[in-house]
């Protein structure tokens, strides 16, 4: 019995790269617990949203996505890439929230020829001078959001701006992207622990530092943080507050409440866009999950999309890594967030816009679209990718 | 630097340490004198943190709501000595590590079913909302005074439970020898759970009161944990006055990091370098602490075994 069960086994085995084009395998690395936890549950619930309205399948064939949590650790990201890119031999790697994760394993996978599209975070460098054909952002550069902001603040006339930022590459990133479009000068610069609880020490600086405006870039449950602390401190009546779309998500909004009313955000996404994708996805994301989707949910919606569209233009030959490379490329689908293409680094050329939090009709806080900053916008890095 | 922004920064590391201290009292007196190295302290933090703000809501009032997490939260830990922990005392520390470990992700994936995996909203009362001017140009928080007021209350309270008190007295009978105390006819047991509970209700305490000024979210346990537990090892496992030390030299040393340590390094190091090391620097403080602590005295600060 042992005996036969050694053979089936190693016939499986024999008989797997012909199978492999029946069935496309999807490797959804995302941080799912911990304070970044919120922001993979996004992403997997656009991604699984997704999945329904192509009927469970990717480009018409059946599909296995293997979802796993990599807690937020660059170590555990790393064996999770190895092992989904050598033993379950994924066709795409997705779902990465944070840049330190994506950093543990971009190497892993583009090793294993694997294709690599980023839900979320935008590495300056992959969009630069490391530009890779394997590697896709769904999202965004990780400074056009703070670019956006920069750009809005700077429009409005503020001198003496105070900035505060995690001290991680993406907080760096995060902060040069609004000093490209920012031309003022600063009152004050501050770079905190990644996963700060506490904030006083720094609203106490900000204070003496009296500046004209504040910019800050807090992802996930340090932004929440952040925000009711601000609030707590009565600052938000005396300096006014800029910042990232991601520190004003549907979530970020729905667990602060009143301290997040009337501030100004920039992202690439809002609930209110006016196209017919986003008005289904929204609708239909609402009626699964109860809640309203952020921008984390659209890319994660979007990315499912677009490995859709592309095993549908190659018809399935996901090992022509060549023809997928263009399919992707030609991103042949409908973002949520209305026109989008790919640059020569893969990476998106799109609008921006200037979003305000503001109460809707069922007296929940939402994002409304206020202004367009940028249209067409390619990131700052495309002339240094020789791709 | 001017003095008053000085002296706010010096009530932001009384604060911080309070609130560590409250975290910090529950677990050295478990750790301690039941000699349980209990990981899933945190996940009572949350869990108090996540009731009150449940209750907050439901009864409308911000007090109501937090006296009823901490009564509830102590259930909730009586229980949990009494069906899991108290089979762990005679087990090695490896295999308490494991199940409290255990308990953090059941108590985690709990959370995540029962209230979503969104952070609860719980903001500060509207009474406590506003901000007190203590001097002429310091005004500070008037909710992060209760929390000093709150922690120095507990501080008291406990001080007088643990040096005034029967119970108290055989706390310290069991932290300094758990063998000869149920000797002497001590109910350990009994001792145990009602002691578990009162940890617990200090963990439901500091998460009402950080509540409203964190994110209520999966997870908020485990951050706050590992300060906790370097409060217990500078302070000296098993000693309430250790943890209260410990807990304010770590929330005034952290704050100081964070506050004077990038500032300093900019005054004679090129302005890159300092911008680089000087946030790192500042998130190492409290461990840079706990090492020069146990260099100096290895059984932490106020041993409670001799």
């Amino acid at each position: 019995m042992k005996k036969q069960l050694l053979w089936l086994a190693l016939l499986g085995a024999l008989s797997l790269p012909a199978q492999a084009a029946d069935k496309i395998k999807i490797g959804f690395i995302s941080t799912l617990s911990g304070p970044g936890g919120v922001l993979g549950a996004a992403i997997r619930d656009g991604f699984n949203l997704a999945l329904e309205h192509t009927g469970g399948k990717v480009g018409g064939l059946p599909v296995e996505v293997i979802v796993e949590d990599d807690q937020q650790k660059p170590d555990v990201a790393k064996q999770l890439a190895d092992k989904m890119t050598k033993r379950d031999k994924v066709d795409f790697v997705t779902g990465v929230v944070f840049q330190n994760i994506m950093q543990a394993i971009e190497q892993p996978v583009f090793q294993a020829q694997t294709y690599l599209i980023s839900t979320n975070t935008g590495p300056s460098d992959l969009a630069g001078e490391r530009c890779n054909p394997l590697f896709f952002a769904a999202a965004w550069v990780s400074d056009s959001y703070s670019e956006a902001s920069g750009k809005n603040v700077n429009d409005k006339g503020y001198k003496n701006v105070f900035v505060i930022a995690p001290n991680y590459p993406g907080g760096k990133d995060v902060v040069n992207g609004f000093k490209r479009f920012y031309k003022g000068g600063y009152a004050g610069e501050v770079y905190t622990k990644l996963g700060q609880l506490d904030y006083a020490v720094e609203l106490s600086q900000l204070r003496a530092a009296k500046p004209d405006a504040v910019f800050f870039f807090l992802p996930g449950g340090m932004g929440v943080n952040f925000l009711k602390q601000y609030h707590q401190a009565g600052l938000n009546k005396e300096f006014p507050l800029f910042g990232t779309g991601w520190s004003f998500d549907q979530d970020t909004l729905a667990a602060v409440g009143e301290p997040t009313l009337g501030a100004l955000n920039a992202a690439h996404w809002n609930l209110d866009l006016d196209n017919p994708q986003n008005k289904k996805f929204v609708a239909d994301f609402e009626k699964k999950y109860n809640r309203l989707p952020n921008e984390f949910a659209s890319q994660g919606y979007d990315a499912l999309m677009l490995i859709d569209a592309a095993v549908r233009d190659v018809k399935g030959k996901v090992e022509d890594k060549e023809a997928l490379r263009k399919a992707l490329e030609a991103a042949n689908f409908k973002s949520v967030r209305g026109a989008f293409k790919f640059n020569k680094n893969h990476f998106p050329i799109q609008n921006y816009y200037l979003r305000q939090v503001v109460k809707d009709d069922k007296g929940r806080f939402v994002n409304k679209t206020v202004a367009t900053i940028f249209t067409d916008h390619p990131d700052a890095y495309v002339s240094a990718c020789k791709m | 630097m001017s003095g008053l922004l000085f002296a706010e920064q010096c009530l932001n590391g009384l604060q911080f340490g309070l609130m560590l201290f409250l975290l910090a009292a529950g677990l050295t007196l478990v750790f301690g004198i039941m000699d349980l190295i209990n990981l899933a302290h945190g996940s009572l933090y949350m869990l108090g943190a996540y009731l009150a703000a449940t209750l907050t809501q439901v009864t409308g009032s911000f007090l109501p709501g937090v006296a009823l997490a901490l009564l509830a939260t102590a259930l909730v830990g009586m229980l949990l000595e009494w069906s899991v922990l108290r089979h762990l005392y005679r087990r090695d520390h490896l295999s308490q590590v494991l199940a409290t470990f255990a308990l953090i992700l059941i108590a985690n994936e709990a959370t995540r079913a029962i209230w979503g995996v969104q952070p609860l909203s719980f903001n500060v009362p509207a009474a406590l909302s506003g901000s007190v001017e203590l001097l002429p140009g310091l005004s500070y928080s008037a909710f992060r005074l209760t929390i000093i007021a709150v922690g120095l209350l507990v501080a008291a309270l406990l001080y007088l439970l643990i040096g005034r008190t029967r119970i108290g007295m055989l706390v310290r009978a069991g932290a300094s020898n758990r063998a000869m105390a149920t000797a002497m006819g001590t109910n350990i047991q009994r001792l145990f759970t009602v002691l578990f509970g009162v940890g617990a209700a200090l963990c439901a305490l500091a998460g009402a009161m950080l509540g409203p000024l964190l994110a209520v979210q999966v997870g908020m346990g485990e951050n706050i944990l590992i300060l906790a537990f370097v409060v217990v090892v500078i302070g000296g496992i098993g000693s309430v006055r250790g943890a209260f030390v410990g807990a304010l030299l770590v929330g005034v040393v952290d704050t100081f990091g964070r506050a004077f340590v990038p500032l300093t390094l900019r005054q004679f190091l090129p302005p890159a370098l300092a911008d680089a090391a000087g946030p790192s620097l500042a998130a190492i403080s409290i461990y840079i602490l706990m090492i020069l602590v146990l260099l100096w005295k290895p059984q932490g600060l106020f041993p409670s075994r001799a």
